[in-house]
C-alpha cells in the first residue's frame, strides 16, 4: 500500500503527462504481482467495492482526538480525508509531548506489516458494514501519513489525481521492452475488456514473458458512474448550457453487457448497479442483447408501450422464480442512457454529447423493442427545468409520467468516470410526498434507542360504520431529532391507552392524538395492510404538537395519490393551505 | 509566580521588552538594547544600537547588512551566564539555524526562556536544541496543528535523490531559504552520499561561503552562471522559494521544481505553489516536538508568539498548563519567498 500512495500521491503533483506516464511505469516494474495488478485496475476504474462514507472516517477520527484539535485541522486542511491522514495516531504511539526518541509506527515510519493493497480490495470486497470501521481502523495504525491518505482517498471513492485509464495503460504498454515489436495502449485496449484484476497475464505479456492474454471475461462490469444530489445553493454555480437533463426513472440501474468468448460464441450478462450478476433474473432481456458492447440504463416494465410505475416493477423483484407468465406479465425493459463500450472500443473517457450520439446510432441501428433510449429534456434555463420537473407528463413525459422521480443533470463534456466524482452528474430528485396522519402505537425502538418509543405507526381518516375512524397507513422510526425523540418518548408515556409487551397504543380521536406529517417517496398497493396502500421510505417529516387531530388527512388522499398522476398529489398540493 | 514573570518580560510595539534589563529580545523595530536569537530577518534587524547574539549570528547579520549593522555589538557565548542590569541572561542553543539560541532570562527565583525559532530534528548545519527548566517558556507555533508532523529528512532527500535517477535528463530545481534551510539541504544531500556538484542561485552564495567558512562541510557548490543553465541535465539547483516559478527557473532543461518547507505536508499548499516535489523539511518544530519541548521545560505558563496559537494554548491548558497567545506582528508564518539578503523589508519567516 505504501508504495502505491507513493505513487498517487507523486504523480498527484505531477503536471506533465510523460512524467506520469514514467512514473507508473517506474511503479510497475519495480512492484510485484498482484500488487501492482490491483494499482493498474485502481487507476483505470475496475476496482468495485463499497465506498465507506466520510462519517466513518469523521467517526474513527472523533473516538480518538481532541474535538477542538480535531476542529481547528480540519479548518486549516480543508479535505477531511487529509485531515485524518495527518492527524491519526495508532494506539501505541507515544501521545503529543511524551519525549520518547524514535517515532513510533505510523509517523512516517510504518511496520513493515502495513496492509497490501492487495488485501485492503479484498477486505473491501468481503468486509460487512459493521466491520468496516475497525478494518479501516487497523489499516490506519499501520500506514504513514502518505499511505493513510491514499487508503482513505481510495475508499472513499475519491481517488482522483488526474490519471485517465488510457494514460495508465499506455505506462503499462509502455513496460514492453521490445523494440522489434511494440506493444501500444491500443494493443492493451485490445485484450483488456477480457481481463480481471490483478491483470497477472497481461503484466507477463507486455513484459515479454508470455503469451498475449485470451479474453477471460468477454463481458465484464464497469463501475457505474453515480451522481450527486443538487441543492438549490448548487444551481448559481452551473451553467444551464453545460448540462443535458434527463428523466430520473424510478427502475433499477443495470448494465447490459455483451461480447463474444474465444470461440466466438457470444456471451451475455446483467449486472446489478453494484457488479451483481443479474442476468438469470431477465433472460427476456439477455435474448435480445444481440451486439458486442456495454450498455447502462434503466430496467423498467413496459406493457403496451408504457412504463409501468416501480410498484409494477416490484410485482417481478418481488417473485423468486422466474415463470413464463411473469414474463408476459411484466416485461423487463431496458431504457437506456449510456453506451459504455461498443464493438471492442471503449468509449468511457469520450464526451457525454458524443457518446450520447453514439448511442442514439446504436439503438437506432438495433432496432430491438424492449431497448430505447431515455430522451432528452429540452430547457434552456434551470426555471424551465423546474416547471419540466414538476409535470414531467406535460413535458413529453406522457403517460411515463408514473416512472418519474425526477430529473439527471449531465455535463456535456463529461468522461463516464467510476464511482460518485462531484461536479459532472446531478440528481434533482422530486420532492417527497407529503401527508398529515395521527400516532396510534408507538414501540420501543432498537439498539442505542431500545429505552425509547420510537417506531410509530400512524394512521389515516376513513369513515368506518360507526363514524370517522383510524386506520394504519404506515410505520415510520426516523427523521426527528435526538431532542424530538425525548419529547415524542415523553408524549407516548404520558399518552398511553394501552400496553401490548414493547408496544403501547396512545389516545387517538377526532378530538385527542399527536399529529405526525410524514414523507415518503411512493405508495403501492398491499394486500397485507388494512388501508390497502404501502409506503415507500416513509419518515417524519415534522411533528405538528399544534394540528388537531380531526384535521389530519383522510385514506382517500392516498387513494388519489395511487389512482392519478403524481402531479396532482405534489406535496404543494396537500400543504398549500396550511399556516 | 505570574505576577513576577509578566514584570520580566513585557509587551512593547517593538516586541518583547524586559525592564529589569532594559533590552528587548528580537525587536522589530530600532532599540537601544537587543538581544537576537538567529540571523533570520524577521528576528535580527539592522539599525539597533547595541546588539548581542552570538558570534555566528552577529556575523550573519554583517552579511546580510554590512559591518555597520549596529552601533555597538556583543558577542554571546552559549551557555555563559551574563548580568545585564538587574537580570541574568544565557544564550543556549536552539538548533534552528546556525548560530540560533534561546534567550534565558532569570531574576530572582523567577526564570523565563524566549526560545526564539527551534527544532529538534536532525541537522548538520548547527547545535541541537538544549531544553532549559524554566517557570515559564515562550514559544512560537508555526506549526502548531496535530497535522504537522514532519517526516525523517533522510526519507525526504531521498525522494529528491529519486526524482533525480528516474528523470535524469531533467534539472531539479530546490526552493529554500537562502539562511540555514538551504545549507541544511545541501548537508543532507551530502549525508545521503550525493557527490555531484550542488548549483546554487546567485542568493545563496555568500551565507553557503559562511556556513563552509564556519566548518560546516557541504562540498562543491558552484554558482549558476545564465549560459549554465540549459546544460544542467540532472543537476540539483537550490535556489530562493522565490524564483522557483522565475523565468529564471525555466531556462533549465523541463525543470522538475522542488521545494523544501514544512508547509508542504499539506496539498493546499503545495499545489498553491505550483510545486511539483513537496520536500518536508522544515526548521521548525512540528506539533509533537512543540508539545514534548514544553513538557521538558517543566514550565507552569507557555506565552505563544506567534503561528497557530489557538490549538497549542488549548492543548497546554488540556495539560495544565497555564498558558496564552502573544498574538506577535513582524514574524513570519509565511513561505520564506522574498528570502534576499539585506532585503529592506523584513523578509517572511523560513518554514
Ligand atoms: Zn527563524
Ligand atoms: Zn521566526
Amino acid at each position: 500500500m505504501n508504495r502505491f500512495a507513493d505513487l498517487i500521491d507523486r504523480v498527484g503533483y505531477e503536471p506533465r503527462r510523460n512524467g506520469k506516464i514514467r512514473l507508473i511505469a517506474d511503479y510497475f516494474r519495480r512492484t510485484p504481482d498482484p500488487e501492482r495488478g490491483w494499482a493498474l485496475a485502481a487507476l483505470t476504474g475496475a476496482l468495485s467495492f463499497r465506498h465507506a462514507k466520510p462519517g466513518l472516517i469523521r467517526g474513527l477520527m472523533e473516538e480518538r482526538s481532541d474535538p477542538v484539535l480535531f476542529g481547528l485541522s480540519r479548518d486549516y486542511v480543508g479535505d477531511l480525508s487529509e485531515t485524518v491522514a495527518l492527524m491519526w495516531r495508532p494506539p501505541g504511539e507515544a501521545p503529543s509531548g511524551q519525549a520518547d526518541g524514535a517515532p513510533g509506527p505510523g509517523h512516517n515510519n510504518p511496520p513493515a506489516d502495513g496492509p497490501t493493497l492487495s488485501e485492503v480490495v479484498h477486505g473491501l470486497a468481503s468486509a460487512g458494514k459493521a466491520e468496516l470501521p475497525g478494518l479501516v481502523a487497523n489499516w490506519l495504525d499501520a500506514l504513514d501519513e502518505i499511505g493513510r491518505w491514499a487508503l482513505l482517498k481510495l475508499i472513499t471513492g475519491e481517488l482522483r489525481i488526474g490519471v485517465s485509464a488510457r494514460l495508465a495503460k499506455t505506462a503499462l504498454a509502455s513496460l514492453c521492452q521490445d523494440a522489434e515489436r511494440p506493444i501500444t495502449a491500443d494493443d492493451v485496449e485490445h485484450v483488456w475488456h477480457g481481463l480481471e484484476p490483478p491483470y497477472r497475464s497481461l503484466f507477463s505479456w507486455v513484459e515479454g514473458c508470455g503469451e498475449r492474454p485470451e479474453n477471460v471475461n468477454p463481458a465484464p462490469f464497469r463501475p457505474p458512474m453515480l451522481a450527486h444530489p443538487v441543492d438549490d445553493e448548487d444551481f448559481a454555480k452551473l451553467e444551464p448550457a453545460a448540462f443535458r437533463a434527463e428523466w430520473k426513472w424510478d427502475g433499477i440501474r443495470l448494465q447490459a453487457v455483451a461480447g463474444r468468448d474465444g470461440d466466438g460464441t457470444p456471451v451475455r450478462r446483467i449486472y446489478s448497479r453494484t457488479g451483481e450478476d443479474v442476468s438469470a433474473a431477465f433472460p427476456d432481456l439477455v435474448e435480445v442483447l444481440d451486439f458486442e458492447g456495454a450498455l447502462d440504463g434503466e430496467l423498467l416494465i413496459v406493457r403496451e408501450g408504457r412504463v409501468e410505475s416501480f410498484n409494477v416493477l416490484q410485482q417481478r423483484l418481488n417473485r423468486k422464480a422466474v415463470t413464463a407468465k411473469m414474463l408476459v406479465e411484466y416485461p423487463a425493459h431496458l431504457r437506456v442512457y449510456d453506451l459504455l463500450a461498443l464493438d471492442g472500443e471503449d468509449l468511457r473517457e469520450l464526451p457525454f454529447d458524443e457518446r450520447r450520439r453514439r448511442l442514439a446510432t446504436f439503438v437506432t441501428g438495433l432496432g430491438e423493442p424492449r431497448i430505447d433510449l431515455s430522451p432528452q429534456i429540452p430547457f434552456a434555463t434551470w426555471d424551465e427545468l423546474a416547471a419540466a420537473r414538476a409535470d414531467p407528463a406535460s413535458a413529453g413525459a406522457g403517460p411515463d409520467a408514473d416512472a418519474i422521480e425526477g430529473c439527471m443533470l449531465k455535463r456535456a463534456d463529461s468522461p463516464y468516470l467510476p464511482g460518485r466524482p462531484k461536479g459532472p452528474w446531478w440528481k434533482w430528485k422530486r420532492d417527497p410526498y407529503l401527508i398529515d396522519a395521527v400516532m396510534m402505537y408507538a414501540q420501543r425502538g432498537s439498539g442505542k434507542r431500545s429505552s425509547f418509543y420510537s417506531d410509530y405507526t400512524f394512521g389515516c381518516w376513513r369513515d368506518g360504520p360507526a363514524g370517522p375512524e383510524l386506520v394504519p397507513v404506515g410505520k415510520a422510526y426516523f427523521g426527528f431529532t435526538d431532542q424530538e425523540l425525548l419529547k415524542l418518548d415523553r408524549y407516548v408515556r404520558n399518552h398511553t391507552s394501552q400496553r401490548f409487551g414493547p408496544v403501547r397504543e396512545v389516545q387517538f380521536g377526532p378530538d385527542r392524538g399527536l399529529v405526525l406529517e410524514v414523507a415518503f417517496e411512493g405508495l403501492q398497493r398491499s394486500g397485507r395492510h388494512k388501508s390497502g396502500v404501502a409506503m415507500r421510505f416513509p419518515r417524519i417529516h415534522r411533528i405538528r404538537w399544534d394540528k388537531p387531530a380531526g384535521e389530519a388527512d383522510r385514506l382517500e388522499t392516498l387513494e388519489r395519490i395511487l389512482s392519478k398522476g403524481e402531479t396532482e398529489m405534489h406535496p404543494t398540493g396537500t400543504d398549500g393551505g396550511e399556516t | 509566580m505570574a505576577a513576577r514573570a509578566s514584570d520580566l518580560l513585557t509587551l512593547t510595539p517593538q516586541g518583547l521588552y524586559c525592564p529589569g534589563g532594559n533590552f528587548h529580545v528580537d525587536p522589530v523595530r530600532p532599540v537601544d538594547r537587543a538581544l537576537i536569537t538567529h540571523g533570520h530577518s524577521d528576528h535580527a534587524r539592522a539599525g539597533h544600537q547595541h546588539v548581542m547574539a552570538t558570534a555566528e549570528t552577529l556575523r550573519i547579520m554583517r552579511v546580510r547588512y554590512g559591518e555597520d549593522f549596529a552601533g555597538a555589538t556583543q558577542e554571546a557565548v552559549l551557555g555563559e551566564v551574563l548580568r545585564v542590569g538587574e537580570v541574568l541572561v544565557t544564550f543556549v542553543p536552539a538548533g534552528h539555524v546556525l548560530g540560533s539560541a534561546q534567550i534565558v532570562i532569570e531574576q530572582g527565583r523567577c526564570r523565563l526562556v524566549v526560545s526564539g525559532d527551534y527544532k529538534r530534528g536532525r541537522d548538520p548545519t548547527c547545535l541541537p536544541f538544549e531544553p532549559v527548566r524554566c517557570d515559564v517558556f515562550i514559544t512560537e507555533a508555526t506549526f502548531g496543528l496535530p497535522v504537522f508532523r514532519h517526516p525523517d529528512t533522510a526519507q525526504e532527500v531521498a525522494k529528491l535523490l529519486a526524482s533525480v535517477r528516474l528523470f535524469p535528463e531533467r534539472a531539479h530545481i530546490v526552493g529554500a531559504y537562502a539562511l540555514g534551510k538551504a545549507q541544511r539541504v545541501m548537508a543532507l544531500l551530502r549525508q545521503a552520499g550525493y557527490a555531484e556538484p550542488i548549483w546554487l542561485h546567485g542568493a545563496m552564495e555568500r551565507l553557503t561561503a559562511l556556513y563552509k567558512d564556519e566548518g560546516v562541510a557541504l562540498g562543491d557548490t558552484p554558482r549558476v552562471a545564465a549560459a549554465d543553465r540549459a546544460g544542467l541535465k540532472g543537476a540539483i539547483v537550490l535556489c530562493p522559494p522565490s524564483a522557483i516559478q522565475d523565468l529564471w527557473a525555466r531556462k533549465f532543461p523541463d525543470p522538475v521544481t522542488a521545494f523544501a518547507s514544512g508547509w508542504m505536508r499539506v496539498r493546499a499548499r503545495a499545489r498553491q505553489k505550483g510545486v511539483e516535489l513537496p520536500l518536508i523539511i522544515s526548521d521548525h518544530c512540528d506539533w509533537d516536538d512543540l508539545c514534548r519541548s514544553i513538557l521538558e521545560t517543566g514550565a507552569e505558563e507557555v506565552w505563544v508568539t506567534h503561528g497557530q496559537e489557538d490549538a497549542l494554548v488549548h492543548w497546554c491548558r488540556t495539560q495544565g498548563i497555564r498558558s496564552k497567545p502573544l498574538h506577535l506582528l513582524g514574524y513570519g508564518d509565511e513561505e520564506g519567498d522574498t528570502a534576499t539578503e539585506g532585503a529592506a523589508e523584513p523578509a517572511a519567516e523560513p518554514a
